[in-house]
């Protein structure tokens, strides 16, 4: 096995740098095989190109990503195809070798940056290690290279940054001080997965550009693994599109977004696109059943989190808080529900005001205002079956007998579009957007006037979260419960939200309906929102680049703003 | 083999197989052993023969009929004092991380106290203030081991209670006691189960090292630490009758903590990079 294949490199146009063929990724446990994760799976990645590899969660991207290093997780294995680096076959060559290719000729940067930093260390540390331990730089020489490199990646004080260590800087910077770390040693491939999903749109776009100049100037080529179409289009030459562990299409960017010719690649582009509309502007009547008024809270001895918010939802309306993380939305949330207590303000349900505590409220007044949250894998016990799980609020609420309560939940599934057979199964057994749908049901068996939806679409795939979108609308008709939508993704807003409030460091900075917030004259945090947003057309980047230049508003700019 | 979906490792079979025969022997010690545990029934020290396959001891009992009759109180003993531990333990600690605040402090505070005392002193003053009956003896080393699993329960319940599923119970209105049992409890069984086997295995051993020093189990029960103090000597006069109950408590310990490993090798699968 540790024999070079030489042979097949000659034949190869000398530009190709990385290339699969026929790629397979199986899970192979002392339990015996598994599901194939990667299928015959082929690219050709040339150097200096940059090739997007698209699909939702379960399309086998980052296992590719992975194995192109010769590396797959935990029982998984490559099972065949041939994966040549330059000239040898990564399979084939011995630990030793492949642990040489790694870092100074080929480089990750993952999704989490703050998972992938040692919090012990400082930046400029980590950054060196690899280059350094692998003898292809000087500690001096790895050190100015990483000062040149913070500084082409628009950090800030690029000289002393390095000192600093991973908790002292933003999400958005040690996402680039990473990609520093991956590119110190001059790699001839990078491989980012999902670089910029956990980062917010606005510091997404500040990160997306200096990882594209960087692969620019550098020449480097690269895998960029992403679920999203538009973030991809600024960056790769050539799109990959996966589903399940199959290649589905693959073709020049703007064919794939302009002309897809596969019917999933048409629906992924078309959701991101259009987007169904789902605003209704008549359903809702005109009594307000939840009043916030000047509701400020904190936690206990920290700043305040929310300041003086005033926000108003009616019966059977939508309304959407959107802002970054740390606007406050998500606080405001946990003040209407009561597990934390708001420091001044009145919260009015139905003209009565409710008790600040949650242990202070009584049943009736608990039963109204129900959650479902971002994480149906957190928000459901896994122990539980889906009787238990949503026949409980049954029993609790309305002190049903058990061929009653059965009864109910066997409705509840048949409205969430789950099979009845359903019920006895445990919520662990299901995927995410089943989860998601059990943890509907588990609100509507309360039988609320008012469901509060944190992010309840932002943990799952594009199509899946869709249609949750909905089905929520679909039972808002003909149930006349109200959202009130916590979310930072501005297209979901657009589609199910009625009335908006956007939120900026604990206050509401634009608030109304959907349509005047989002039109012309904006507020300039809202104008800035909204132009983050990546759009479907490779263009895009340049466009907001050149925009932001001559003087428009960043995020940075307006937090200073008093 | 497999056990609940789960390829029993190698030394996971031996660990089942040593404690399998070990609970067998102790449950049905009456019927195996040849002779009774405390009748002598020949001279002190003779020599190993077709009746007696260990010899007898210092007052002319039956070797074998006494490890057999001191698998069944060294391990009941054991089993008792653990369950014991882990119903104070996992109750207190459970409540400490749900209810939070002032009870947490309080609870916390005292199992700090009695961390702070090292256990072996600790046990002997008790013992030797208020008698080595076996009560005593249940309750002090429970009462003891019960910090430790107030510990584990209360650090496993506060990674459960963070999780969200609960917050929605709490949303709902729910009392402590269903956020206990049914949202926290069915959670925390897999973890819990490994630590069950340690302790286990520590108490046994902390039993043994009792018996041994006469604090322990009290004659003319057998029991497999106070047998190791009665033969200690003979080693000196080339006799192996010390090393017999020695090596039934080593041969246990080994056994647990080879289903504990395996145990915990299934735990932590679970969890780490899922794809």
């Amino acid at each position: 096995m540790s024999e070079r294949t030489m042979g097949a490199s000659r034949s190869r146009d000398d530009s190709v740098i990385l290339d699969v063929r026929g790629m397979r990724v199986a899970v192979r446990t002392d339990a015996g095989d598994g599901p194939v994760l990667v299928d015959d799976v082929s690219l050709q990645l040339r150097r200096g190109e940059v090739i997007g590899l698209i699909g939702e969660s379960g399309a086998g991207k980052s296992t590719i990503g992975l194995a192109s290093m010769g590396y797959t997780r935990r029982d998984c294995h490559i099972v065949g195809g041939n994966i040549i680096f330059g000239d040898a076959d990564v399979r084939a060559i011995s630990l030793d070798e492949r642990r040489a290719l790694r870092g100074p000729k080929i480089a990750y940067i993952a999704q989490s940056a703050a998972a992938s930093f040692n919090p012990a260390h400082t930046l400029m540390e980590q950054v060196c290690e690899a280059s350094v331990r692998h003898g292809v730089l000087s500690a001096a020489e790895a050190r100015a290279e990483a000062i040149s490199l913070f500084k082409q990646l628009d950090l800030p004080s690029p000289e002393t940054i390095g000192s600093r260590y991973p908790h002292q800087v933003s999400g958005g910077q040690l996402q680039r001080v990473m990609a520093a770390m991956a590119m110190v040693a001059k790699p001839d491939i990078l491989i980012f997965d999902e670089p910029t999903t956990a980062l917010d749109v606005t510091t997404q776009v500040e990160c997306l550009a200096a990882f594209r100049k960087l692969i620019r100037e550098h020449g480097t080529a690269a895998l960029y693994i992403t679920h999203d179409l538009a973030v991809v289009a600024q960056i790769a030459d050539r799109i990959m599109v996966l589903k399940r562990g199959k290649m589905v299409e693959f073709g020049d960017s703007r064919q794939i977004l302009l002309q897809p010719k596969e019917e999933y690649t048409r629906r992924l582009v078309s959701e991101r696109v259009a987007g169904h509309n789902f605003v209704d502007a008549n359903v809702a009547a005109q009594v307000p059943i939840l009043a916030i008024e000047h509701v400020t809270a904190n936690y206990p001895g920290k700043p305040k989190v929310i300041d003086d918010v005033n926000l108003e939802v009616r019966k059977g309306d939508t309304v959407a808080v959107v802002g970054e993380s740390g606007s406050g939305k998500s606080t405001l949330a946990r003040v209407v529900t009561g597990l934390l207590p708001r420091a001044a303000g009145d919260v009015r349900f139905n003209g009565v005001s409710l008790p600040p505590r949650l242990n202070d409220r009584n049943k009736d007044q608990l039963r109204r205002v129900q959650m479902i949250y971002q994480m149906p894998d957190v928000a459901l016990n896994p122990q539980h079956t889906l009787l238990e799980t949503i026949g409980r609020p049954v029993a609790f609420y309305f002190n049903r007998s058990r061929e009653e309560v059965r009864a109910r939940v066997g409705e509840l599934l048949r409205q969430m579009d789950l099979p009845e057979t359903f019920i006895t199964r445990k919520t662990s057994e299901l995927s995410g957007g089943q989860k998601q749908r059990v943890s509907i049901a588990r609100a509507l068996a309360a039988e609320p006037d008012l469901i509060i939806c944190d992010e309840v679409t932002s943990a799952l795939d594009q199509l899946v979260g869709e249609e949750i979108l909905r089905l929520l609308k679909k039972l808002q008709n003909e149930l006349g419960v109200a959202y009130l939508f916590i979310t930072h993704d501005l297209g979901t807003v657009k589609r199910i939200a009625n009335k908006v409030a956007v939120m900026l460091k604990g206050k509401v900075v634009a608030g109304g309906d959907t349509a005047a917030v989002f039109a012309p004259p904006y507020h300039p945090y809202t104008q800035l929102l909204l132009s983050s947003v990546p759009e479907m057309r490779p263009d895009w980047l340049d466009e907001v680049l050149a925009a932001r230049a001559t003087g428009q508003a960043t995020t940075a700019a307006l937090l200073r703003a008093p | 083999m497999r056990i609940l979906g789960h390829k029993v490792s190698v030394t996971a079979q031996i660990g089942i197989a040593i404690v399998a025969i070990n609970i067998f022997v102790a449950v049905f010690a009456p019927l195996i052993a040849p002779f009774d545990q405390a009748t002598p029934v020949g001279d002190a020290w003779a020599d190993p023969d077709a009746q007696h396959w260990l010899g007898l001891d210092n007052l002319g009992r039956d070797i074998v009929s006494r490890l057999i009759y001191g698998a069944r109180m060294s391990i009941g003993l054991s089993l008792v004092i653990t369950a014991l531990s882990f119903v104070i333990g996992v109750i207190s600690g459970f409540a400490a991380a749900v209810a939070g605040g002032w009870v947490d402090q309080v609870l916390s505070r005292i199992v700090d106290l009695l961390l702070s005392m090292p256990t072996l002193i600790f046990a002997f003053v008790i013992l030797s203030v208020l008698g080595t009956a076996l009560p005593v003896l249940i309750i002090t080393i429970a009462v003891l081991d019960s910090t430790k699993v107030f510990r584990l329960a209360r650090s496993v319940a506060m990674n459960i209670v963070s999780l969200e599923f609960v917050e929605a119970a709490r949303l709902r209105g729910e009392g402590w006691w269903w956020i206990v049992t049914r949202e926290v409890l069915p959670n925390a069984i897999p973890p819990l189960t490994a630590e069950f086997g340690l302790r286990f295995c520590f108490t046994f051993l902390f039993i043994a090292a009792l018996s041994f020093l006469g604090l322990g189990v009290q004659p003319p029960n057998a029991d497999w630490g106070s047998m190791v103090r009665d033969y200690r000597d003979m080693i000196n006069f080339g006799s192996a009758a010390p090393l017999y109950p020695a090596a039934a408590i080593a041969t246990l310990t080994i056994g647990v903590n080879f289903i504990v490993d395996w145990m915990l090798a299934i735990h932590s699968r679970g969890q780490g990079e899922g794809a």
